[in-house]
């Protein structure tokens, strides 16, 4: 699906260039239910960025499919993320002004499709993660939850092959997130490559795979393994 | 163009903010009305003056002897310069003359006259002229005709009279070609009655004058060779200060004038009173474009303004757009289009406004035929004009904002609360 080499990233800051990913390398393969996990200042969002083609890196080489991803044009860009790529954000992201439903045709819109057939199928996925009767409400009338679910209904339509998540369930209590979680098993089932970047290690539990980074590199598996003990003992998740 | 879909997204962000857009609306609105009744106003006072001059030759020079100011040919000066009959050949055979009219005012320039019929008397303008004089300042006709040749080449006692004098002297319905009316004690036939073309003091003076032929009058009053001052047409292709020059400089030698002598012969020259006029209205014109223009510029700049605002408010907005698929360029236009539309519906309500506004002012200013304004004739070209430049100001206020709109990188916009 998607494979990085030698990747760096860096972000000038006045006279400083300050080095975010070095050398990043790793490989996610069709239908993988990845976490890409890392305290705050690993880089795990600049990563997922970098992945979702909205930041893009200064060496190596991201692949996507059959794309290497370099120097795109906005227009290029824009049509990758539409085509190939659902996110899916903490924050939900949605359009305070527009219903559910306008949210999740969205992404038809910008493919051009006409509006009564995308809020046919708008309505389809709405009703695939149990809204089919919130269609008309704006994302203010509804839970966090709900809104969660607009957003990956917004993420699916496009029949992207990869969804990229970032911390979907931060902004979402445990009984919500675990609903969310379930969401996306289901949405990996269906043959969806999923990437999460969480620091929730209950979120990382639930995928298949997780890539550690740490000060902007990925973790090798022993430090992996090591970290995701200490993270499991409780004395230690407290402090995270 | 015609993608409801489009139009919708549009309405629905101006209508997010409806304070705002309707202010930045209302700049649109008021400019473009300011320049409409600015224009509006020049051309009411342009046409209230053409008004004022219909009927009279645009290419007229009037000329009159006055005093001579410079000693020359053994003459002093502050001699009187009078003309004479024997100055009306030598002008026709000027070049650049077409029609020339020698004129002569009964008891002075300027002084009325007690004019009779039976028992009724009136005080009017009697003027002695040729047959060309209709030529120059044109007539409609009552009754009758204007003086001819005939009625120079025989001394005619005959008289043309302006609508004033026929009221004033003749019952309304009564036979007024034929009869007589009594100048000075002289009785004269009348053979026409005028009705002027011009409006205001003109016109006034025009109804209250009556013509009769040159000779005659020097005839019956014994006037000798005076002629009191000519007016005349320029042929065409010759302008106004060529004419001017011609008939002065000719006039002077028959005179014996000073060449440099410009106070002994005065002159009215119709030619440089219309270009002075024409460069007041085109002055006009001018100041209400530039004001009003100033002012549409100031709603455009407002236009602008808020755009820019709006498009940083909504960055967090077209940050998810841009996540979503949406390309630079639909980016762009969705701006510029949300600018095209605000100005244009704003524009076009202030256009529809002065449309009504001109529609009243051309009905009260068409019936006050004496005002000084006229009725302002604002062509459709000209809102065609403000409509178009409503549409390409829209387009220049949406550009900053649409391509800052357009330069919104995601990651920044998504990392924007």
């Amino acid at each position: 699906m998607l494979r990085l080499t030698k990747v760096n990233k860096y972000y000038r800051v006045g006279t400083h260039s300050l080095h975010v990913l070095r050398d990043i390398d790793f490989e996610v393969e069709d239908g993988e239910f990845v976490a890409i996990m890392g305290s705050s200042g690993s880089g795990k969002s600049t990563l997922l960025n970098i992945l979702g083609i909205l930041d893009d890196y200064d060496s190596g080489e991201y692949r996507l499919g059959d794309t290497i991803i370099r120097d795109l044009s906005e227009s290029r860009a824009a049509h990758f993320r539409n085509r190939l790529i659902g996110f899916v954000f903490q924050s939900f992201n949605l359009l305070p002004f527009k219903t559910a439903l306008e949210n999740v045709a969205l992404p038809l819109y910008y493919q051009g499709v006409a509006r009564r057939k995308r809020n046919q199928i708008a309505m389809g996925f709405l009703e695939r993660v149990g809204l089919r009767d919130w269609a008309d409400h704006t994302p203010s009338e509804m839970s966090g939850g709900q809104k969660q679910r607009v957003a990956i209904a917004r993420a699916l339509i496009g029949k992207p092959r990869l969804i990229l998540a970032d911390e979907p369930t931060g902004a979402l209590d445990s009984e919500t997130s675990a609903q969310i979680m379930e969401l996306m098993s289901e949405i990996n089932r269906s043959g969806i490559t999923v990437l999460i970047v969480t620091h929730d290690p209950e979120v990382a539990a639930r995928c298949q795979r997780t890539i550690r980074l740490k000060d902007g590199k990925v973790m090798s598996p022993e430090a992996a393994a090591a970290a995701a003990a200490a993270a499991s003992h409780p004395g230690m998740r407290a402090a995270t | 163009m015609f993608d409801l879909d489009k139009w919708k997204e549009i309405w629905a962000t101006l209508r997010s903010n409806r304070l705002r857009t309707f202010l930045t609306a209302f700049g649109v609105f008021w400019g473009i009305l300011m320049l409409m009744l600015m224009l509006m106003f020049g051309s009411s006072l342009e046409s209230g003056s053409k008004r004022q001059m219909k009927g009279m030759a645009t290419n007229l020079l009037f000329v009159w002897g006055q005093q001579t100011t410079v000693a020359y040919d053994g003459l002093p000066p502050g001699r009187g310069v009078r003309f004479k009959t024997s100055d009306i050949e030598v002008l026709r055979r000027l070049p650049g003359v077409e029609w020339l009219a020698p004129r002569l005012q009964l008891g002075g320039f300027m002084n009325n006259f007690t004019v009779g019929r039976e028992s009724k008397t009136g005080s009017f303008t009697v003027m002695a002229d040729y047959p060309e004089f209709k030529n120059i300042v044109a007539f409609a006709y009552e009754a009758g005709r204007f003086i001819n040749e005939r009625d120079i080449a025989e001394n005619r006692k005959v008289c043309v009279i302006g609508k004033a004098v026929r009221e004033q002297l003749f019952e309304p319905g009564e036979k007024v070609i034929g009869d007589y009316i009594k100048i000075s004690g002289v009785y004269f036939q009348v053979v026409g009655v005028t009705t002027t073309l011009r409006t205001g003091q003109q016109g006034e003076r025009d109804a209250n004058t009556i013509f009769v032929p040159f000779t005659t009058l020097k005839s019956a009053f014994k006037m000798g060779d005076r002629v009191g001052f000519f007016a005349m047409t320029a042929k065409p292709g010759v302008d106004g200060p060529e004419l001017e020059r011609q008939v002065k400089d000719a006039l002077r030698r028959q005179h014996r004038v000073a060449p440099e002598d410009n106070l002994a012969i005065g002159s009215f020259n119709m030619f440089v009173m219309f270009d002075k006029l024409n460069t007041v209205f085109l002055v006009l014109a001018l100041l209400g474009w530039l004001v009003g223009g100033a002012t549409l510029l100031a709603g455009v700049v407002g236009v602008s303004n808020i755009m820019l605002i709006t498009v940083k408010e909504r960055t967090k907005e077209i940050g998810v757009r841009k996540a979503l698929g949406a390309t630079p360029y639909s980016i762009v236009t969705m701006v510029m289009k949300e600018s095209i539309i605000l100005t244009a519906i704003a524009g076009l309500i202030g256009v529809a406004v002065g449309v009504g506004f001109l529609a009243l002012g051309h009905f009260a200013l068409a019936q006050a035929q004496d005002s000084p304004m006229g009725p302002p004739d604002v062509s459709l070209w000209t809102v065609m004009k403000a409509v178009g430049i409503l549409v390409t100001a829209g387009a220049l206020a949406g550009i900053m904002p649409a391509s800052h709109a357009a330069s919104i990188k995601p990651i920044e916009a998504l990392r924007a609360e």
